[in-house]
């Protein structure tokens, strides 16, 4: 009886095995596989962008391209794909992501922002704060928000690429509204994380915590997060403020050659990086919410949303990603030296 | 702890001396307790996948990436839970019905799964199969691949998953003792005989109940999957990261719908484990008195 039932329950086990094999390896349709690892807020972008080049690239040389997304903290990504995530190509927040990994695994070039226009950045975005309705706390510029019991939301900018673009507008405001003082931008800074009650590792999860949880009187976001939140929460619970001067976020994108050549990808992941610079992967951009680099032939509509401020650039204004990375966000630097956690 | 190791004489409340008021003041307190911390947000998991009427929720399982992470999940439990009945089964053999040195080192090794953070888990098998770990070089060499795909996600799950069985096993069995046994070899029984007729029989509504929760575990992991994943979307995401997705990207009522269908078979699992005990209720008994 118990060896007739410990049989049986053995023979549906090994059924069950091979049933979850077989279909847990189902033969590939599609003639080749691309792996884009890019960063949270990208999620609504690239599902767009993929299904277009796909399209594209089956009209071009009727194979059937599938692309695979992973998405995450622009950090904790790079960090995956230095240890081994086998990414054809790196759609990442900022450069300073992607020079870790080209140091770190020396599969493309450290000189990776050259090979494509606008250095590498199809799109870009800026830093805007997102606050409830009618702007109860009032913040209008970056001074307001080191202001008595405001709250601010964004993430951590050890893991997260949003969150060093935040604090880079934030200090250049300082900078230049403070009469270019370093000791004064340093505690203005200081006072500003002082007001952050949680540091999430990611821009989405930044989003949820001020969106959905309802923490904090302001988020410091992502223009196109911002816009995506008011699209999904409706326009009439969320507001967007424009600061003063703001920063142009440039998040780039690059082929791993190594990666990509090794799985026969190499010509793929190209025009896959290639098409986003096309005016039809623009108006798709530009529909998401990023600025597109060649606005010709993106909607009106799309392009009216997107205020003009001030903007800093990383070159111009920070000396570049490799200098930036080392002075304010490596171990030591004066993110260390200024963050400590209010609790 | 399993039904079948404690066992305490029938004593009403009367015969202990406590007032039917105070009896009815404790199940009230243990009934409102578990429908507060347990029924109520299960019923609301099932709530806000419901909250946009049934043709959403299931609109939710036509998304093919939320089919890859149920299919992947079940892969995993497949591997993982008979894996881990085997091996259980051998570690709780060997530690109750025999003496060796290392004896107490092997206890250990079995509890550490339990006793470490499965973000740390996790990290082991980076550290070990990463392209800059231990095997990493020499793996990537031979073209195979562990992590950020299925055989990391599965070694994460069954490392995770380990004790469950064991766990439930070795007191019973080293309460059980080994005299059965003895008897059975002594009267000339081959090893495996011995085996499926004398200690499966003993032990089989605690393997039982460790399957079940290994199970649930195995389906349910989230962090030590997490780490190794690299959530390749329709690819590497399991149920609870496909959650976390789908959550994250607004999609509240597919995330619920998909938490729904996990709960659900969870639930599963615990509607066969009573039905098994209320069809073998005598069987239960019998093996109780052990």
């Amino acid at each position: 009886m118990t060896f007739s039932l410990l049989r049986r329950r053995l023979t549906l086990g090994i059924a069950s095995l091979a049933v979850a094999a077989s279909v847990g390896i189902t033969p590939a349709l599609a003639d080749r596989t691309l792996l884009n690892v890019s960063y949270d807020p990208t999620r609504e972008l690239y599902k767009a962008y993929n299904e277009l080049f796909a399209t594209y690239w089956k009209e071009k040389t009727g194979e059937t391209v599938t692309i695979q997304q992973s998405h995450g903290g622009s950090g904790k990504q790079a960090r995956a794909v230095i240890d081994g995530l086998d990414a054809d190509v790196v759609t990442l927040a900022l450069g300073g992501d992607i020079d870790q990994i080209a140091k770190a695994t020396k599969k493309f070039p450290e000189d990776w922002a050259k090979r494509l226009p606008h250095n590498s950045s199809p799109y870009t975005s800026t830093i805007v704060f997102l606050v409830h309705k009618g702007n109860p706390k009032g913040i209008k510029d970056w001074g307001d928000l080191v202001k008595e019991g405001v709250q601010v939301i964004t993430p951590n900018p050890k893991t997260s690429g949003g969150a060093r673009w935040n604090y880079l507008a934030a200090w250049a405001w300082a900078q230049k509204n403070l009469g270019g003082d370093e000791a004064k931008t340093k505690q203005y800074i200081a006072d500003l994380f002082q007001h952050v009650p949680v540091l999430d590792t990611g821009a989405r999860g930044s989003t949820t915590t001020f969106a959905q949880r309802g923490v904090g009187d302001v988020l410091l976001s992502w223009e196109n997060e911002a816009f995506l939140v008011q699209q999904e929460f409706g326009a009439d619970k969320f507001d967007i403020v424009i600061p003063s001067l703001s920063i142009r976020a440039e998040p780039p994108v690059t082929v791993v050659d190594a990666n990509a050549k090794a799985k026969g990808n190499e010509d793929l992941a190209k025009a896959y990086l290639e098409y986003l610079y096309t005016p039809a992967a623009q108006k798709v951009i530009a529909k998401n919410f990023y600025r597109p680099s060649d606005e010709s032939a993106a909607d009106a509509e799309d392009l009216a949303r997107f205020p003009k401020l001030e903007l800093v650039s990383i070159d111009a204004d920070f000396g570049g990603w490799a200098e930036t990375q080392k002075k304010h966000f490596a171990d030591g630097g004066v993110f260390d030296e200024i963050y400590k956690p209010t609790n | 702890m399993s039904d079948a190791t404690i066992q305490f004489p029938s004593k009403t409340g009367s015969e202990i001396g406590e007032s039917f008021a105070v009896k009815l003041v404790l199940i009230a307190i243990a009934v409102a307790f578990l429908a507060a911390v347990l029924l109520l947000p299960l019923v609301v998991v099932f709530m806000e996948g419901f909250r946009k009427g049934a043709e959403n929720f299931f609109a939710a399982f036509s998304d093919p990436d939320t089919l890859s992470a149920v299919r992947l999940t079940l892969l995993v439990a497949a591997i993982a839970v008979p894996f881990n009945i085997v091996f259980g089964l051998a570690a709780s053999w060997a530690i109750a019905k025999f003496n060796f040195k290392g004896k107490n080192l092997l206890l250990t090794l079995i509890d550490l799964p339990f006793s470490i953070s499965p973000v740390i888990s996790g990290l082991v098998f980076i550290l070990l199969f990463s392209a800059h770990g231990w095997f990493g070089p020499w793996l990537k060499a031979n073209n195979v691949e562990i992590i950020f795909a299925t055989p990391g996600i599965v070694l994460a799950t069954v490392f995770v998953t380990f004790p469950f069985v064991a766990r439930e096993l070795i007191p019973l069995m080293q309460s059980q003792g080994t005299t059965e046994e003895e008897a059975a070899l002594t009267l000339g029984a081959s090893g495996w005989y011995t085996f499926f007729y004398v200690t499966l029989p003993n032990i089989r509504w605690a393997l039982l109940y460790g399957v079940l929760l290994c199970n649930a575990r195995a389906m349910g992991e989230f962090g030590a999957v997490s780490v190794v994943s690299g959530h390749i979307r329709g690819l590497t995401n399991t149920m609870p990261l496909q959650i976390e997705i789908l959550y994250n990207e607004y999609n509240f009522t597919a995330a619920f719908a998909v938490a729904s269908l996990l709960a659900g078979l969870a639930l599963v699992t615990l509607v066969i484990k009573s039905l098994l005990e209320w069809r073998y209720a005598s069987e239960l008994a019998a093996s109780r008195r052990h």
